[in-house]
């Protein structure tokens, strides 16, 4: 399984791998805002977490059509599902989400904190904001592998996949976005919508890979 | 060990595509299964090795102990394409199946060797010709161990001195106890081999 979480991390780091597009894509998104809001510095510091959330989203969903896809089309995801017996299918999506959330979505998670300075964010917040996108943005990839799996034939699956999976992220956008006003905004909690954030990613760490496994154990043709 | 299949049929998309499919094969043997395009080479390899359900028939693997439970966890399938990353060399590539197959008797050099593509492993496997390509793709047979094989066409885009090498090869796996079922065109040099005919609407 290692081997298998290291091959992924080095193909996606590698020319061809997704992790600039998504960085790229997600600068594009949180530097056209203040052009269309206007210089209200006042209202870009409100609205900076959601932002930074919506754009991460929107950016996690962008490769996530590749996640198999990539081992479809040069024959690797048949032996994948052959060799279940050894190494139980789930547990090889798992360890492919996670080479995928660390190759693609952690230098989102890295860049959130320059960018929320373009949204003129007060320290606190930008801190908030990066916890609560580490501990949310691995449920978006979990939600994403059922979305990859169940499109991995179609051949322009990327939009369908997004379609797919948006409407099952939003619970974890909105505690996400939820627990990071809750570190400025005084009455708010923090604690409370943080902790159901870990809660979701943990649950769906188990149930997305199980569904994706299901849906790729049914898949080949 | 003992591969069974019994009044076998396969379907794609709905359509049946062969039915009435059975053969034994022992430790040993090997099967070579010929036809024309559409007669269902390919969906029989695939079916066999559990990638597609099977529409009807029954199959099995008799005495394949705790370490073989099911035909999948025996067999090596190797078909059209060759499970390799271009983004990768040869040598991180056949490092990786090896790890997560299980290590064979040969490592990942000798495997090279055996092919003939001794000296190259540090190249992309991007940069191939497409008869390497295969050849390094076979060598990832030889990695890790399983007794039985699933060739689907194995020997094409092979220059002549690979095909006997590759017939050497296949020889030396049947005589230390291994079954192969390989679907082809092309002669295998095979000597002793079974022969399945399957005709299009069969």
């Amino acid at each position: 399984m290692w081997s298998l979480l290291a091959r992924d991390i080095r193909l996606n780091i590698r020319a061809g791998g997704g992790a600039l597009t998504g960085v790229i894509f997600f600068l594009a998104v949180i530097a056209t805002i203040p052009f269309g809001v206007g210089p209200d510095l006042k209202l870009l510091a409100r609205i900076g977490p959601a932002i930074l959330w919506i754009g991460a989203l929107l950016a996690c969903l962008l490769g996530l059509d590749r996640l198999f896809q990539a081992d479809r089309e040069d024959g690797a995801l048949d032996l994948l599902v052959l060799g279940h017996d050894r190494h139980m299918l789930a547990l090889t999506v798992l360890v492919k989400c996670v080479a995928h959330w660390a190759g693609s979505v952690l230098p989102l998670v890295v860049a959130a904190p320059l960018l929320g300075l373009f949204m003129n964010m007060e320290p606190v917040a930008i801190g908030a904001t990066a916890l609560t996108l580490l501990v949310g943005t691995p449920a978006i990839t979990f939600i994403g592998a059922v979305g990859a799996a169940v499109a991995v034939a179609l051949p322009r699956g990327g939009l369908l996949i997004s379609v797919l999976v948006l409407p099952l992220t939003i619970p974890v956008l909105i505690f996400g976005v939820s627990a990071s006003y809750g570190a400025t905004a005084n009455p708010d909690p923090f604690l409370q919508p943080f902790l159901i954030l870990a809660a979701l990613t943990l649950f769906l760490a188990v149930l997305g890979p199980v569904a994706a496994a299901l849906a790729l154990r049914h898949g080949t043709d | 060990m003992r591969l069974i299949a019994e009044n076998l049929g396969g379907e794609r998309g709905g359509e049946a595509v062969f039915s009435g499919i059975g053969f034994a094969l022992e430790t040993g043997q090997a099967l070579v299964v010929t036809g024309p395009n559409g007669s269902g080479k390919s969906t029989l390899l695939r079916v066999v090795a559990a990638l597609l359900p099977k529409a009807a028939g029954r199959l099995l693997l008799e005495g394949g102990g705790d370490e073989f439970p099911s035909i999948a966890s025996a067999c090596h399938y190797l078909g059209h394409q060759n499970a390799m990353k271009t983004a990768l060399s040869v040598a991180e590539n056949l490092r990786f199946w090896r790890e997560f197959h299980g290590e064979g008797r040969l490592g990942v050099e000798e495997a090279l060797e055996t092919v003939g593509l001794g000296g190259i492993g540090h190249l992309p496997f991007g940069y191939l010709s497409t008869g390497q390509r295969r050849r390094a793709a076979i060598a990832k047979l030889l990695v890790s161990h399983r007794p039985l094989w699933l060739l689907d066409e194995p020997t094409a885009g092979l220059d002549k001195a690979s095909e006997g090498r590759f017939a050497r090869l296949m020889s030396g796996h049947c005589a230390e106890g291994g079954m192969i079922v390989a679907a082809t065109h092309l002669p295998l040099g095979l000597e002793g081999a079974r022969e399945l005919q399957m005709r299009v609407g069969h």
